[in-house]
């Protein structure tokens, strides 16, 4: 079964990108458009877009990779160790629960090291394997995002997305110790 | 907001390193990072710089990407692809978006994003992504400000719904997992509940007064002006 599934994932994977663009070149033949200069048309946004979204970038990893390289994040695990333990998440987490919304690499080099700690079969492992899967790297997201529309005032999504954080967190810690402890 | 925690990171870091390199504070686990780059502000100088640079890898690489996608969507937007996706997903989209009209380009967009996020196609979702933020902005009466659906958007983008979460797999498997399959359940779980979350939460938070955008015509509120509580400041 779990073959089975495991085959039916990665064929849907490899086959999507291929069916999809083999549908909108079938649809637009059949409209009659000139297919090769429309796509031309629009493939010509593609660098302006990306010259957009160079600042927010920029303004973003910065200060990402300054966190990451403060040790930031181990200052503030050592800090809230306590806290943490009475509302029952391991505090072997908090650096990934902050890490994730920040940089994707980031998440998973800390994966990386976890699996290679504590095992990759291990509830802690599991733990911060679900946390990495069931979230975005948000801060990059809402940067290019609205960096690509020039909008500077983004009112309720950054919240929006730590609560959404926060809750697939606190779910990826709760569900894993039901299922596998 | 995003003014305040992009201050907020770079203060923590400077201060951070700073009592580090002090020796204000004593990390066991720094002991080698610091050693080898001779000090926590040395390393951090040499992160911002090495990120900056790092930023404009990301968009060349993305500008190739960028160009292939969006000359697909415009044949599928020709073509009426597009427009047939939102149409068939209206019921949903329009409990979601109800202030993108039916039919428009930036639902198909959207359903297209959410839908290549879902199956783990990170390199397509992100172009199909901003050209529905470019659909989006079309709509938008004050340029510069985010509108309710985008923010709508971005809440159940940034949920991170996945069902092969692809990477993941791979670095358990790398580190040796018997059964690295076991975690796709819990994912899916974890990432419903943070959808769920945050459809809740953007509806919820965008009617707050410090989060609302005045409607047109309607005067700018007395305490100076329409971008009074810009950014959601606290």
């Amino acid at each position: 079964m779990r073959e089975l599934l495991q085959g039916v994932a990665t064929t849907v994977s490899a086959w999507a990108v291929p069916v999809m663009i083999g549908t909108i070149l079938v649809a637009a033949v059949l409209r009659r458009l000139p297919v090769y200069e429309e796509f031309v048309e629009g493939a010509k946004d593609g660098f302006q877009v990306g010259l957009r979204i160079i600042p927010f970038l920029v303004a973003m990893l910065v200060a990402m990779g300054m966190f990451r390289a403060s040790g930031a994040i181990d200052v503030l695990k050592a800090a809230a160790a306590p806290l943490l333990g009475a509302i029952g998440f391991p505090p072997d987490l908090l650096p990934m629960a902050i890490m994730r919304p920040l940089s994707g690499s980031g998440a998973q080099g800390l994966l990386a090291e976890i699996a290679k700690t504590f095992g990759p079969d291990s509830l802690l492992g599991r733990q911060a394997a679900t946390m990495v899967g069931c979230s975005e790297t948000t801060f990059y997201v809402l940067a290019v995002y609205f960096g690509s529309v020039a909008i500077t005032r983004t009112r309720h999504a950054v919240f929006v997305g730590l609560i959404a954080e926060v809750a697939g967190f606190l779910t990826a810690i709760w569900v894993c110790r039901a299922v596998f402890a | 907001m995003l003014n305040w925690i992009w201050i907020g990171l770079i203060l923590i870091a400077l201060m951070s390193a700073g009592a580090q390199d002090l020796g204000l504070i004593h990390l066991p686990e720094a002991a080698g990072h610091v050693a080898e780059k001779g000090s926590r502000m040395a390393a951090v100088t040499e992160a911002a710089f090495d990120s900056a640079k790092t930023a404009v890898n990301i968009v060349i690489g993305l500008i190739g990407i960028m160009a292939m996608w969006l000359g697909l969507m415009r044949l599928a937007d020709k073509a009426g692809l597009v427009q047939l996706l939102a149409r068939v997903l209206k019921p949903v989209l329009r409990r979601l978006f109800p202030d993108v009209p039916d039919g428009h380009p930036a639902l198909g967009a959207m359903v297209m994003n959410i839908a290549a996020n879902m199956l783990g196609l990170g390199n397509a979702a992100t172009p199909l992504g901003l050209k529905a933020m470019e659909e989006l902005d079309k709509l938008n009466p004050r340029k510069g400000t985010a509108t309710n659906a985008m923010c709508t958007f971005l809440a159940i983008n940034t949920a991170g719904l996945t069902l092969i979460p692809a990477t993941v797999l791979g670095i358990l498997a790398a580190a040796g997992s018997k059964a690295p399959y076991a975690i796709i359940s819990t994912t899916l779980i974890a990432s419903g509940v943070a959808t769920i979350t945050a459809i809740i939460a953007a509806k919820i938070l965008e009617r707050l007064p410090i989060f609302r955008v005045p409607r047109d015509g309607e005067g700018p509120p007395p305490d100076g002006g329409p971008d009074a509580g810009k950014d959601g400041s606290p």
